[in-house]
């Protein structure tokens, strides 16, 4: 983990906003049999390290199953992780208790993929959205409680007399729109958006990551971890990306840097796996198709976890795990043939 | 090439309890041998309801096909029974469908074999073995590794670009003359996704099947289309090659959902607004809300038919064609 270690800021000062993560690892026991012994360990995350400053946005790219959903709930300490370190002002939250985290998970808000499923349907939508007031006591009568929410109805873009109204009145953008007031309630510096837009349509897509991108501009130090499958929206979005792959981070650069110079063949291959709407470049464009499928993180293969899939392999990379480096300009790379 | 479907003023409503809900509402289009068509739109514009209409699979009720018709090499699809002998030897033989969850199409008590031979037996009067020999080969050719041991298997030892492998497999079983793909790859991952799109693209090329394509996903219409159809609240709003209408998208909606996809260094256009219900709907332009070029006369007027413009491009845009002198 030398290498790994000083991709990141990690003595990076979070009293200010922003987040360090080191080293972090996450493993779910399986268990079998009556007395439910563990035979095993899904390594869902495997050493991940990154940093997020204020007002910094930081793209997590990756397929299903390779981690960024279980990086971001580690962050919101939904799971507590196995190893490693998460700073968040100033302190150490990957080892608090439930008490103390709640202060601190005030300073932190998800926004979650599906908004069918995140907002309880027998809430009010003002009710759905003042509830962190309530739970950290940020507001201190009636009135400001109102006024708040109609506050926070109105950044999101929704119009504040649809507070009475409950989800299933709206659409799922404006659902979105919804998740993205609650996240705003308790005036958060990190907002961790799992796949923010995927299940919209793409007009709705377009006004969600506009939001989310004028919303940080106005307040400055907000950061957020914007974990996504489509490259073209973290793309826009962020200003770092890093790309991950069974429980790893690949390679991570500045946003345009990685997509100007990618380097990891994995990075490359998702890369050109976009369809990109244009039909005159998609004529010219060429296309690296991966053969199989994603490797259960159950048993990873050895070495290089990608080489079982990569086109550039050689001998090296099924006995050695390549390690993070950089390439310059702030560009890191896990892979034996770069 | 041939004409192999050509669809006239297909409607179709679904009764419901606060009015009637137009979810086609007259949609006029054709499908060439060999050729692939993009239906782009978003949720809820009768993309899938209209292909669901033409293979008679609409729940009835509440949903029916109230006009139109589907005429598929020579014969009127919508003139069958739902489950007429004819309508039956279409489905699965002629014209075949993928659906987006495979998960869900497949049936989860049988194992592959099963269901693939049943495809098989049902059509072409083939014996179990055969079945099985034939089902192993085109398990083959969609790049299953192993196909004599996997087609053993049930459907949730395979892997989700695995499962919609299988049902491409069994969608190509009679070699059928048009596949239907209901966004048939947008549940998968971006590289299964990339895998599965060239797999349909080379087995199109080599059988010189009509492929007719159903997303969302403007990026997937682009690399694999002829030609493309942009529904918009259950009309076809534009049609066109897709050089065409990317060279010069005609109506407002086409222009928006190019914009609204992100690219490096410009900032978003998203389309503002919502798509309108279809309940009720008045004869004027659908997208006339969220329109930025509407004029006083899109409000009063009755919404233009598809008029052609020029090659194969056409379009529903009152103002557009008024620019164009149409």
């Amino acid at each position: 983990m030398t290498n790994q270690e000083t991709t990141t800021n990690v003595t990076m000062d979070t009293a200010e906003g922003g987040i360090a993560i080191n080293n972090l690892k996450m493993y779910f026991p399986v268990r079998r049999g009556i007395f439910k012994t563990k035979v095993a360990d899904i390594k869902a995350i495997d050493g991940v390290s990154f940093s997020i400053k204020p007002g910094e946005t930081l793209g997590l790219v990756g397929e299903s199953g390779c981690g960024k959903t279980t990086v971001g709930r580690c962050i919101m300490r939904i799971y507590k992780p196995t190893e490693g370190s998460i700073v968040f002002k100033g302190q150490n939250i990957s080892e608090v208790s439930e008490k103390k985290l709640r202060p601190i998970r005030r300073d932190m808000a998800m926004v979650f993929q599906d908004p069918y499923s995140s907002l309880d349907p027998r809430m009010s939508s003002g009710s759905t959205v003042g509830e962190p007031l309530l739970i950290h006591k940020l507001t201190k009568s009636r009135q400001e409680y109102k006024d708040r929410i109609d506050e926070l109805f109105t950044i999101a873009g929704l119009s504040p007399d649809m507070a009475d109204r409950y989800p299933h009145e709206f659409s799922g953008g404006q659902r979105q729109r919804l998740s993205i007031a609650r996240a705003l309630a308790g005036d958060p510096s990190l907002i961790v958006c799992d796949e923010p837009i995927s299940a919209l349509d793409v007009s709705m897509q377009a006004q969600i990551l506009n939001l989310l991108q004028e919303l940080q501009e106005k307040s400055k130090k907000m950061s957020y971890l914007f974990i996504s499958h489509d490259l073209l929206a973290v793309q826009y979005i962020s200003h770092r990306v890093a790309v991950m792959y069974l429980g790893r981070i690949v390679e991570t650069a500045k946003s345009d840097e990685l997509y100007s110079n990618t380097c990891h063949p994995y990075s490359q291959a998702l890369l050109s796996a976009q369809p990109v709407p244009d039909p005159v470049e998609e004529e010219t464009r060429q296309r690296i198709i991966l053969t199989g499928d994603l490797p259960t993180p159950l048993n990873p293969p050895p070495g290089c976890a990608f080489h079982t899939r990569c086109p550039k392999a050689v001998k090296e990379c099924s006995e050695s795990t390549p390690v993070l480096r950089d390439i310059g300009n702030e560009h890191y790379v896990a892979c034996h043939r770069v | 090439m041939g004409r192999l479907l050509t669809v006239n003023n297909l409607t179709t409503e679904f009764k419901t309890e606060r009015g009637t809900v137009r979810a086609v509402d007259g949609i006029s289009y054709h499908v060439d041998e060999g050729e692939i068509l993009g239906i782009v739109g978003e949720s809820g514009c009768g993309k899938s309801v209209s292909q669901l209409s033409l293979m008679q699979l609409i729940p009835t009720p509440p949903g029916r096909v109230v006009a139109g018709t589907a005429e598929f090499s020579g014969v009127d699809l919508l003139k069958y029974k739902k489950k007429s002998k004819e309508m039956c030897s279409i489905r699965g033989r002629e014209i075949s469908m993928i659906f987006q969850e495979p998960m869900t199409s497949l049936n989860p008590a049988m194992n592959i074999s099963k269901q693939m031979s049943e495809v098989l037996i049902n059509h072409l009067n083939v014996d179990k073995k055969e079945a099985r020999e034939r089902s192993i080969d085109m398990l083959a050719q969609v790049g299953i590794p192993d196909p004599g041991k996997r087609i053993d298997d049930y459907p949730h030892q395979l892997s989700g670009g695995m499962r919609q492998r299988v049902m491409v497999a069994m969608a190509m079983l009679c070699t059928p003359k048009m596949i239907i793909a209901d966004e048939a790859t947008t549940a998968l991952d971006a590289t299964i996704q990339a895998q599965l799109l060239e797999l349909l693209h080379s087995i199109v090329d080599k059988y010189r099947v009509a492929l007719v394509m159903v997303t969302h996903n403007l990026g997937v219409v682009a690399r694999y289309a002829d030609r493309i159809n942009v529904m918009y609240a259950g009309r076809i709003v534009e049609t066109g090659t897709t050089k065409e209408i990317w060279a010069n998208p005609m109506h407002p909606y086409t222009e928006g959902l190019i914009s609204c996809v992100p690219k490096l260094g410009e900032r978003l256009e998203p389309i503002q607004g919502k798509p309108p219900t279809l309940i009720n709907r008045p004869n004027t332009c659908a997208f006339l809300g969220r329109c930025k070029y509407r004029t006083d006369a899109c409000f009063k007027e009755p919404v233009a038919d598809l008029t052609h413009f020029e090659g194969q491009h056409a379009t529903a845009c009152n103002v557009r064609l008024k620019e164009a002198g149409r």
